[in-house]
């Protein structure tokens, strides 16, 4: 009886104390001042760029890297080639490389050393680059188990009755994987909004420029305007939650589709 | 799809992650030891790179074994116990995949900071928590702290309890049962989500750096280390950091690799907190 108490006790007081806590400390702050200073510090001029910055990009990268992962998944589901194990352990390398190393070895590639003249360091197509390879296992995870339940026979029917790739692929492929698809792009979406390691390094944090909003919370914070940064971190938490419980709602309704 | 496509898939997908993934890490690689070993090792074998080398495993050495003990009590109060509220325990578990590091990191600035709800407190039994040692492990543990209850509690929801009632009825404690019947059947998910825990841990970026302060020589882990040597032009120290680092995300994606062999892999962080019970993957039998 003792454990059935003490044991929640005890997870909901180390949990309080790493996380629940602080983000009621968050929300606080964030409204500490009212309605009106949590509007101003979200409408400032510096918040609005960097907000608009970090959105465009991450529905961008959410954008292209749902093209991408579709192709990249295709490849490791259907087709055979010698090292395929090697790539599909690739695709979760950003996830297990820590985000400042991911970074610096776009940097490295694509920055003013860049031995392909390539240099996008301090420009949004760097926070591109760092956001897509940041994201680039969602969106490859998440399409991947649904193309090996694919049913092939349907395709085979298409094409049998004279269907080309290209109808098969819209009219029977696509409707299948696009519940998929687009839960990836949020997951991908979500991660990219408040992404900060990757991206620090090669955007060079201009601010009306190259600043995203994780980077301008921590300027805020390095500035010590707390109530500032609290405003924006509530902002960029509404979004990502709001994704997060979208992508729920898609993955229940598709479910309950295919159960009919 | 027809073998006309084969190829053409082929290339795009294999260059996408060839000029994404693949040349990028590997120049880091090539960078670090473009100058030769002995340049690589002197830049790792300043103080100030040892001394971050040594910051980041003691942060591992106390933030991984509190979250393990909490995961793993978690997820046993999860599929044991059944208690009001149990389902916005397993919701809230999941909040630090949900928000940005630095948010995570402002956070605890906001309730253990100077300024914070508990600045006074702290101050006054003389303990400084942010910009200090503290800050950092709070940090690390916060942002990695959903991985080994989302490890671990499918796989005892999945074994159900009989063994472990039969072992209680036969007379065993709750230690004896723990440690003879759950911890043998959890363990490829406990070694998974402990592996998952150490990697964020290691890579932490974005939520330590607000905390810490980054004081050279005191509070700055590898990947400030990294983050300030690039600031301070030196190229060859974050390039050989990098690679310390780097190896051990290799050396994780083998070991998960391996113990995923034949299911489905589930460790993309926020996705699995919203997928359903027939997406979730088999559990590996012992």
């Amino acid at each position: 009886m003792l454990v059935r108490i003490a044991g929640p006790g005890l997870a909901i007081t180390y949990l309080s104390l790493l996380v629940l806590l602080p983000i009621a400390a968050v929300l606080s702050k964030a409204f500490s001042g009212g309605l009106g200073a949590l509007w101003s510090a979200v409408s400032q001029p510096e918040a609005v760029a960097a907000l608009k910055l970090t959105l465009l990009c991450s529905l961008g990268v959410a954008a292209f890297n749902s093209v991408a992962g579709l192709v990249i998944a295709w490849m490791l589901v259907r087709d055979e080639f010698p090292g395929k194990r090697i790539v599909g352990a690739i695709i979760d390398l950003p996830f297990a490389l820590p985000t400042v190393v991911a970074g610096l070895t776009l940097l490295s590639l694509y920055g003013p050393d860049s031995p392909f003249g390539v240099d996008v360091a301090g420009t949004p197509f760097g926070i591109l680059l760092a956001l897509a390879f940041v994201t680039l296992p969602f969106s490859v995870r998440s399409v991947q188990p649904v193309l090996v339940e694919l049913d092939r026979e349907a395709e085979e029917a298409a094409a049998s009755l004279g269907a080309t790739s290209a109808v098969t692929l819209r009219r029977i492929v696509l409707p299948s994987i696009a519940p998929a698809m687009l839960a990836g792009a949020g997951l991908a979406f979500a991660r990219a909004v408040g992404e900060f390691g990757s991206v620090v390094l090669i955007s060079g944090n201009l601010p009306f420029k190259t600043q995203v909003a994780s980077s301008w919370i921590f300027s805020l914070s390095q500035s010590d305007d707390l109530s500032a940064a609290a405003a924006v971190s509530i902002l960029l938490v509404a979004i990502a939650l709001a994704v997060l419980v979208g992508i729920g709602l898609v993955r229940r309704r598709f479910n309950v589709d295919e159960s009919i | 799809m027809t073998t006309r496509w084969r190829w053409p898939i082929r290339v795009a997908a294999l260059g996408y992650l060839g000029l994404l993934i693949v040349i990028p890490v590997g120049s880091v690689f090539y960078r670090a030891f473009e100058h030769g070993l002995g340049a690589a090792w002197d830049a790792i074998s300043t103080p100030d790179a040892v001394h971050a080398l040594l910051l980041t495993l003691l942060v591992v050495l106390i933030a991984v074994p509190a979250n393990t003990i909490f995961g793993v009590g978690t997820a046993l109060i999860l599929a044991r116990h059944r208690f009001r509220g149990a389902w916005l325990l397993d919701a809230l578990v999941d909040i630090p995949l949900a928000i940005s590091p630095v948010v995570v990191g402002l956070a605890l600035i906001l309730v253990y900071g100077k300024a914070g709800w508990f600045g006074n407190l702290l101050a006054g039994w003389g303990i400084q928590v942010i910009f200090s040692v503290p800050g950092i492990v709070m940090a690390s543990a916060a942002v990695s702290l959903p991985y080994v209850v989302r490890e671990v509690l499918p796989v005892l929801q999945e074994i159900g309890d009989e063994q472990e009632q039969a072992a209680a009825t036969l007379g065993a404690g709750p230690l004896a049962t723990f440690r003879r019947i759950t911890l043998p059947s959890i363990r490829h998910g406990l070694a998974y989500g402990v592996t998952l825990t150490t990697a964020r841990v290691l890579g932490e970026f974005g939520a330590v750096v607000i905390v810490s302060g980054a004081i050279e020589g005191r509070t700055q882990t590898l990947t400030l280390f990294i983050q300030d040597s690039v600031d301070n032009l030196n190229p060859v120290g974050a390039y050989a950091g990098s690679v310390i680092l780097a190896l051990i995300a290799l050396v994780v994606l083998a070991i998960l690799g391996r113990n995923t062999e034949g299911k489905e892999r589930r460790w993309q962080s926020t996705s699995d907190q919203f997928q359903s019970d027939s997406e979730k993957p088999l559990l590996s039998t012992t």
